[in-house]
């Protein structure tokens, strides 16, 4: 029977957080209007949403213009 | 037969054949402005071909302007087209017609598009003509497209009322592609499909092409199933571009005007008039154009929101 020597597992190394910087918070949050604008713009269900549509769509793409000049 | 030129004569006898003058106030001048120099013709035809239109398109939107009255005098309105469009209920039924034309046109051209992709990347024999093959309905103009299916869906000559008799023992002359309020929308999507699926299978092909082979031995160890081979490694590593793909088809098909004009121009009825068949109605039927110039803003902020996010997706796909 052969012995295998008990070798010490190394401590994982901690994984240093990710940071989301203002600039991917900003984007993410245009895409996400930009995406509930143009659902806005075709549902079927609320002509009320359809006609909040085009200023959520134009914020969103305003924001993703101005957040995309933000630093990473 | 004559050597080829060697550059530094080139250079030499460009350099002789410029005018001292010219030639002195190039060499006076920066590098930035050299650079500017360069670009400016492409900047000033973007200004006139672009930029101007838009401003001009976005001043006409708050005005009563009609193309055919020039000389009408010309009553500011603020933001009443703005209003008035996004509270017509016809044209909010347009944008129910371009979203079902979208969402079917996506859902089919993505998973026929990923399926052509997977069996393509399998590099059988003679996989390069199927390829060219399949890719050939991408080459073709979209205006000769909706001309030879609209012959095609003819009910007496139609080739494909032909086909459609033959398989499922219908009478070829018993019903309409393009004339039916159910089959028209249909038509279109069925033309679209044919049309752009190879495009899609394109994009997918890259992905699949980007999985290293590695990945796939690893798998082969651990006597991963095919199916789970699929699922944890083929699917995930090609889902940047699928998603790519959604995205592009998704905004290419927001603003199809081509194929539904040539086929059917909206009707029967208003059953396939999407978004950009109203807006060519508003424009050049009605003259509308103060009116019209609003609709068509509101569709370019739309596009230029998803082409943004388009960007991005590009940009992920790219930093991979």
């Amino acid at each position: 029977m052969s012995h295998q020597p008990i070798v010490p597992k190394a401590p994982t190394p901690a994984q240093p957080q990710k940071r989301l910087s203002p600039r991917s918070i900003a984007e993410n949050m245009a895409t996400g209007l930009i995406g509930c604008g143009v659902v806005m713009l075709m549902q079927p269900v609320s002509l009320m949403l359809y006609s909040w549509s085009f200023a959520v769509t134009l914020l969103g793409t305003v924001l993703f213009i101005v957040g995309s000049k933000f630093p990473e | 037969m004559n050597a080829p030129a060697n550059p530094a004569t080139l250079i030499n006898r460009a350099a002789r054949a410029t005018p001292p003058g010219l030639a002195g106030k190039v060499r006076g001048l920066s590098d930035k402005a050299i650079a500017w120099l360069f670009i400016s013709p492409t900047i000033v035809l973007l200004l006139a071909i672009n930029i101007f239109p838009l401003i001009w398109t976005i001043q006409l939107s708050f005005t009563s302007y009609r193309a055919n009255r020039p000389n009408a005098p010309l009553r500011d309105v603020g933001l009443a087209h703005y209003n008035d469009i996004l509270t017509n209920p016809d044209i909010w039924a347009a944008m129910q017609v371009t979203a079902r034309f979208v969402i079917a046109t996506i859902i089919i051209q993505t998973v026929l598009g990923f399926v052509l992709a997977w069996l393509i990347d399998r590099k059988f024999r003679g996989s390069g003509f199927w390829t060219t093959v399949i890719l050939l309905p991408m080459m073709l103009s979209p205006a000769v497209v909706g001309n030879f299916w609209t012959f095609l869906y003819q009910p007496q000559i139609g080739l494909f009322n032909y086909m459609v008799a033959f398989v499922s023992g219908i009478p070829p002359s018993s019903f309409q592609m393009l004339g039916d309020v159910r089959l028209s929308p249909w038509a279109i999507v069925l033309v679209d499909s044919w049309m752009w699926t190879p495009y899609v299978m394109l994009i997918c092909l890259a992905g699949l092409r980007s999985i290293p082979d590695y990945i796939y031995e690893a798998a082969e160890v651990d006597r991963a199933s095919k199916w789970r081979q699929f699922w944890t490694i083929t699917l995930p590593m090609a889902m940047p571009f699928i998603m790519l793909a959604v995205l592009f088809r998704g905004i290419e098909n927001f603003k199809m005007f081509d194929m539904v004009n040539l086929l059917t121009g909206g009707g029967p009825g208003s059953t396939t008039e999407v978004a950009s068949i109203t807006l060519k109605r508003e424009a050049f039927e009605k003259w509308r154009t103060g009116y019209s110039s609003a609709f068509a803003i509101i569709l370019f902020v739309t596009v230029f929101g998803l082409a943004n996010i388009y960007v991005r997706a590009l940009n992920k796909v790219k930093a991979r």
